[in-house]
């Protein structure tokens, strides 16, 4: 019973308005790691919102942990899908970081001397508890999306959507909260949905969902997904700079066994071609 | 921008007085101000003066940070003085200045009004010298309690408070993006005539505006993720206890008011 269920689901902002999400169905396990793709307009963040209460759909159910999301379910539902927005600073609520992580444990009726505990381990999961008394306007982007997580994981959630949330770091910031991510992902046991535009961050999912004109218009691994590079590039999605270059070398007469994912994987192949031939 | 920005006129410390919990300093400084106006006899004036002193000196702030929070009163003492100088016609003629007759009455009063107006500045700006801004708030929601019988929105008015004080940095240094923005398509802030320059913060004021809506939604939203659902069934992280430095603080200002009462003619 344990997983996010989409039955369904069509969804518009307004009676008039166009169709966001059409006939949407699918399935996200509770340990997985799934990125939601697709190009602006394409429904995904409306997907995010779907999923813990903030928006409801017209059409079809929505199902975490077996439980339908609706008015009267989504305060228990928020409980167990967390999420993190796009920008560091206008989800920063409290006045310090210890504040701010307390927050959602306070909406939530948390004891304070859980509280005191939890602040503490999940400050530490994002490597930020030597931050604790720090006012939100002297911490960089990444380090207020990292505090952000560490709220989020605070209220012990099995769900944590991340909604674009390195659209506005730096690459060093970027590349923090990705490696605080698989971190988290690895020690803790629980399903992240990442939505974003990010190809690297796609990489490291265990599914993709590729999203066009509120529909799901694929879904499977990073690397069956990369290798169709032809169809992406007809809804406008481009690939990883490492597969185009494997793209590249296949029309030089290289080909490759599978399509790398990442710079190893590349060396990794072109490694083993060479020594094959 | 810079890192140690401190909003209010808040002096980090870690005296007596910045350690008493704001509740019974707000609580204690609401009835100083009463009894300010009690007092009437030399003895009286001098039990309180040496009370307010006595705080600022136990309070370690440095004299200069307390005299910046005199300053925009020290017009109005020195106004009243002279007011009542000149228009009070009491008592004996002391002496007379440029054709105009002093009295001996306009002298006294003078002076004890204008001691009133520096007793209460100085004590009332010892709270926001030695009290953050956040812990007034929690302070404010906390004494304001029992309103929420008669539905006044004490936790909203107090979670506004926290939010605006958070935000003030951060819109702060979006400001000063905005003007460093506009000055480098020409928009001049600094000279010519006061109606221009009026004029020059309109582009500084609408970017300013709608991006603060926007942030705004977006707080929201993020609230209601984190399952913010208003202040019933909250619990809180930030406490306030009452302590032994709290009821020694009472007991010294019951002593004060018992005093003031003995020596008022």
């Amino acid at each position: 019973m344990s997983h996010i269920e989409f039955r369904n689901v069509s969804f518009r902002y307004q009676e008039d308005s166009p169709w966001v999400l059409k006939n949407v169905s699918f399935t996200i396990g509770s340990d997985e790691w799934v990125a939601i793709i697709g190009h602006n307009g394409s429904g995904k963040s409306t997907i995010a919102k779907l999923m813990n209460g903030l928006l409801f759909p017209q059409e079809g159910e929505i199902l975490v942990d077996g439980e339908t999301v609706k008015p009267d379910t989504i305060w228990n539902i928020r409980k167990r899908v967390g999420m993190v927005f796009q920008n560091p600073d206008n989800q920063f609520v409290g006045t310090t970081v210890k504040d701010d992580v307390a927050f959602g444990m306070e909406n939530h009726g948390v004891p304070r001397e859980v509280m005191i505990e939890r602040i503490q381990t999940s400050l530490e999961a994002v490597k930020m508890q030597d931050y604790e008394k720090h006012e939100p306007h002297r911490l960089s982007g990444g380090q207020k999306q990292r505090v952000a997580i560490a709220s989020v994981l605070a209220v012990s959630p099995q769900y944590i959507i991340l909604d674009e949330a390195t659209a506005m770091l730096d690459p060093k910031g970027r590349k923090q909260i990705m490696r605080t991510i698989r971190d988290v992902q690895e020690e803790q046991n629980l399903a992240l949905i990442t939505i974003t535009h990010d190809l690297q961050e796609v990489t490291e999912a265990n599914r993709v969902l590729v999203m066009n004109e509120g529909e799901v218009w694929m879904e499977g691994g990073p690397r069956d997904i990369f290798s169709k590079k032809d169809q992406l590039k007809e809804i406008g999605l481009d690939t990883p700079f490492v597969s185009q270059l494997a793209e590249q070398l296949g029309h030089a007469g290289i080909k490759l066994s599978r399509e790398p994912l990442h710079h190893e994987e590349l060396l990794e192949e072109l490694w083993t071609f060479r020594s094959n031939m | 921008m810079n890192s140690s920005m401190v909003i209010g006129q808040y002096v980090p410390g870690d005296s007596v007085v910045h350690r008493i919990d704001p509740r019974a300093k707000i609580a204690v400084i609401f009835f100083f101000v009463i009894i300010v106006f009690f007092a009437n006899s030399v003895m009286s004036y001098g039990l309180l003066t040496l009370f307010a002193v006595a705080s600022a000196a136990s309070s370690k702030v440095p004299l200069p940070f307390i005299m910046k929070g005199l300053k925009p009163v020290w017009f109005l003492i020195i106004f009243t003085f002279l007011l009542h100088l000149f228009v009070t016609r009491q008592g004996e003629v002391l002496f007379s200045l440029f054709g105009w007759d002093i009295y001996e009455e306009g002298v006294i009063q003078g002076a004890v009004l204008s001691l009133r107006f520096f007793l209460l500045i100085l004590v009332t700006s010892l709270l926001t010298l030695t009290t953050t801004p956040i812990e007034i708030t929690d302070a404010i929601e906390e004494l304001l309690g029992p309103l929420k019988k008669v539905r006044f929105p004490v936790h909203e008015l107090a979670l506004m408070m926290s939010i605006s004080l958070r935000f003030i940095p951060t819109l702060m240094q979006e400001t000063e993006k905005i003007s460093k923005a506009q000055a480098s398509r020409g928009v001049d802030f600094r000279t010519g005539s006061f109606k221009d320059r009026i004029q020059a913060i309109v582009p500084l004021l609408v970017p300013l505006f709608v991006s603060a809506f926007k942030r705004a939604e977006e707080l929201a939203m993020a609230m209601e993720a984190r399952g913010y659902q208003g202040g019933e069934g909250r619990t809180k992280l930030r406490e306030l206890k009452l302590g032994k430095r709290d009821f020694i603080l009472f007991a010294v200002f019951l002593l004060l008011v018992v005093g003031l009462f003995v020596t008022r003619n």
